[in-house]
């Protein structure tokens, strides 16, 4: 017989190992997978490899990727933590893209309006947008009682729909599925925009959304460990009843933090559109909600890990474009994501076998 | 002219789809095992129905189904994982799957469907005979004898008894000699079987062709709005699942028409407008999920009282 025991306090080292652990033998797994549909899977992963961290212009295009993961993935484990199902990132995600593009395609401000003015409005609709996009189901949940998972994920095709309704129809750029470019000012600053002083950097395209996920991270970092609403946050996703006699509005929380998901997950789209894509199109995202998903549950919640996670993620779907079958990145993810759910088992749990099991039971 | 009666016919097959998905999740959570992989166990399903016969192809969709759930089976009851996180998991897994062994397959609908029937006596009942009986596919007559076989299986028979119980009070159950883990694995299994199945519809009956992602399209997920819905009824289930099944075919069938009451139809196929009306069901849903847990709170009554939450014995559940 096989049995699991909790144990107490895991050793520091055994979550961190498990979590590498997990991953490479869900690339095992993936590997057996790809194999056995006939495809290469060494030729596969080293291409990944290459087309991700080959050299200092993928390493680039990696952390573009990685932006709106650090956000989307930021906006999760928040969520998360409280032990509310926020997968509704990508609809937010989308939201906000949408919101920022309105800032600079439907107020009709005049032409050359300087990016001092542009930029903050266009964070700001877009980190407003996505919040509303999670005030939603947070209301909902919170004073009706509405199961937050079916309502998040509506609202992501909700989302999609409007998004498509937009650039098929009154922002189409003839025709296509896709808005005109934007134009410069309302562009964010890329590293290659100084590549004339600094050679370096010049053809590089990682942008200043790069360091909005950056401080979003710092911030949720102290917020998080350094304040009284973390403690709280904490208490309420460890113990909700506990939380309740300690006094704490368990319902403005639950509101409160979905807007705040929502915001960040607006603000991904805001910096996709503003720095990397320069428009609004039907495929704004390969998926970016979604994945977030796996990111914040890969780093534990914590927000440095979601950082180091997202580049991982970033790499998979950089060097995922170009893998056919193209279901394979997606794949992955899922593998992943079922080794991770067992190696947070075996930190849990420590698993004994034969009779010592029989005599523990 | 839109022609109501071909419409309702062709909703109720449509709904089909979602009542076999949502039958199937309502087993599994009546057993205290939430399974949000539904989209990817439809994926896996709609993509196992092209092997070629139909029929083989229906089996295969079964034990596609089958097996992505056993995997959360065991992660969830044997390894007592958060429930939510395996089957968000086995979505991406089942959908990823799916997609690899479909690349190539064509949306043209090349595949062979399932047989239609028309039901002699009763398709001649007037309004219901042809919406119901009258040239549908063998799978949505199946769905009719399923809601019924359900209820009196969950709400009338022994099993049944045991199920609600292992959802309810899985301690109380296992000190009745119920065996809490055998019975949750054999539902989860049935959920995933029918999950695989409500996608086999879907390419062997309804819409032949392999469309990726978008073949099953958030249905698995509405299904699972569905049950909520329901209240862990199958007959209230299969009430949403047909409204359902109508309000798609509806949407579908608005697109192909040129003029509405005399107006040019701003929804017409290709224009922007119909991007509110695919919006539609996606947002009934929000308004019909609503509807339920206002009704939950007001009965008092709602999930399985141990839905979510891993059985060990002798440990008080959270």
């Amino acid at each position: 017989m096989i049995h699991l025991e909790p144990r107490g306090q895991p050793p520091r080292w055994l979550s961190p190992l498990l979590t590498v652990a997990a991953v490479v033998v869900a690339l095992v797994i993936g590997a057996v997978v790809l194999a056995l549909v006939g495809g290469d899977p060494l030729k596969s992963y080293l291409h990944i490899v290459d087309a991700a961290f080959g050299d200092i212009g993928v390493l680039s295009d990696t952390l573009v990727k990685a932006t709106p993961l650090i956000l989307t993935g930021l906006a999760c484990a928040l969520a998360f933590r409280m032990r509310l199902w926020n997968i509704g990132a990508e609809g937010q995600f989308l939201l906000g893209a949408w919101g920022a593009s309105f800032v600079v395609l439907g107020l009709g401000l005049p032409e050359g309006t300087p990016a001092i003015v542009l930029i903050p409005a266009m964070m700001l609709a877009g980190a407003l947008a996505g919040a509303i996009w999670g005030f939603i189901p947070g209301i909902l949940r919170a004073r009706l009682g509405v199961n937050e998972i079916i309502t998040t994920l509506m609202l992501n095709y909700v989302a999609l729909a409007w998004v498509q309704f937009w650039v098929f129809g009154p922002w189409s750029e003839g025709g296509f599925q896709q808005t005109a470019t934007f134009p410069r000012e309302a562009w964010l600053p890329r590293l290659t925009d100084f590549g004339k002083d600094i050679p370096l950097f010049s053809g590089l395209t990682t942008h200043v959304g790069l360091v909005f996920a950056l401080i979003a991270t710092a911030v949720g970092w102290v917020v998080v460990s350094r304040t009284r609403w973390g403690y709280e946050m904490r208490l309420m996703g460890d113990n909700a009843a506990a939380a309740r006699y300690a006094g704490i509005d368990i319902r403005r929380y639950i509101v409160v933090i979905f807007a705040i998901s929502g915001a960040l997950a607006g603000l991904a789209g805001m910096s996709e559109v503003a720095g990397s894509v320069h428009r609004l199109q039907d495929r704004i995202s390969p998926g970016y909600g979604f994945t977030a998903i796996i990111i914040a549950y890969l780093a534990h919640l914590g927000p440095w890990r979601v950082v180091v996670a997202s580049i991982l993620f970033g790499a998979l779907i950089l060097a995922g474009r170009e893998i056919q079958p193209s279901g394979v990145p997606a794949m992955i993810q899922g593998i992943i994501l079922f080794c991770l759910i067992v190696a947070d088992v075996f930190t849990r749990y420590r698993v004994v076998a034969g009779r010592r099991a029989a005599a523990a039971a | 002219m839109i022609d109501l009666t071909l419409i309702l016919a062709a909703g109720v097959a449509s709904g089909t789809i979602l009542l076999f998905a949502a039958v199937g999740e309502i087993f599994a959570e009546r057993a205290g095992v939430l399974n949000l992989g539904v989209e990817g166990m439809m994926l896996m399903g709609a993509v196992a129905g092209f092997s070629g016969n139909p029929w083989i192809g229906l089996l295969l969709a079964m034990l596609a189904g089958a097996a992505l759930s056993l995997i959360h089976a065991v992660v969830t009851i044997h390894l007592r994982a958060e429930q939510v996180i395996s089957g968000l998991a086995l979505t991406f897994l089942g959908s990823g799957v799916a997609r690899v062994l479909g690349d190539g397959l064509s949306s043209a609908g090349s595949i062979e469907t399932l047989p239609r029937l028309t039901i002699p006596l009763l398709s001649q009942v007037p309004l219901l005979g042809p919406i119901l009986f009258r040239d549908q596919s063998i799978l949505t007559y199946v769905g009719f004898v399923l809601v019924p076989v359900a209820w009196y299986w969950i709400d009338r028979t022994r099993p049944g008894l045991n199920l609600r119980a292992v959802g309810e009070r899985p301690a109380a159950a296992d000190a009745q000699g119920v065996d809490v883990v055998r019975v949750r694995y054999a539902y989860v299994l049935v959920g995933g079987l029918l999950a695989g199945l409500a996608g086999a519809t879907i390419t062997l009956a309804i819409s032949p062709g392999w469309f990726g992602d978008q073949t099953v399209a958030g249905r698995g997920w509405i299904a699972v709005g569905l049950v909520i819905f329901a209240q862990w009824s199958p007959i209230r289930a299969a009430v949403g699942a047909y409204l359902f099944g109508a309000i798609f075919r509806f949407i579908l069938d608005l697109q192909g028409v040129k003029s509405l009451l005399g107006f040019d139809n701003p929804f017409q196929a290709g224009r922007s407008a119909t991007f509110f009306l695919e919006m539609l069901p996606y947002a009934f849903v929000v308004l019909v999920v609503i509807v339920g847990s206002r009704e939950a709170l007001r009965r008092r009554v709602g999930a399985p009282a141990a839905l979510g939450i891993p059985y060990v014995r002798g440990e008080r559940g959270a």
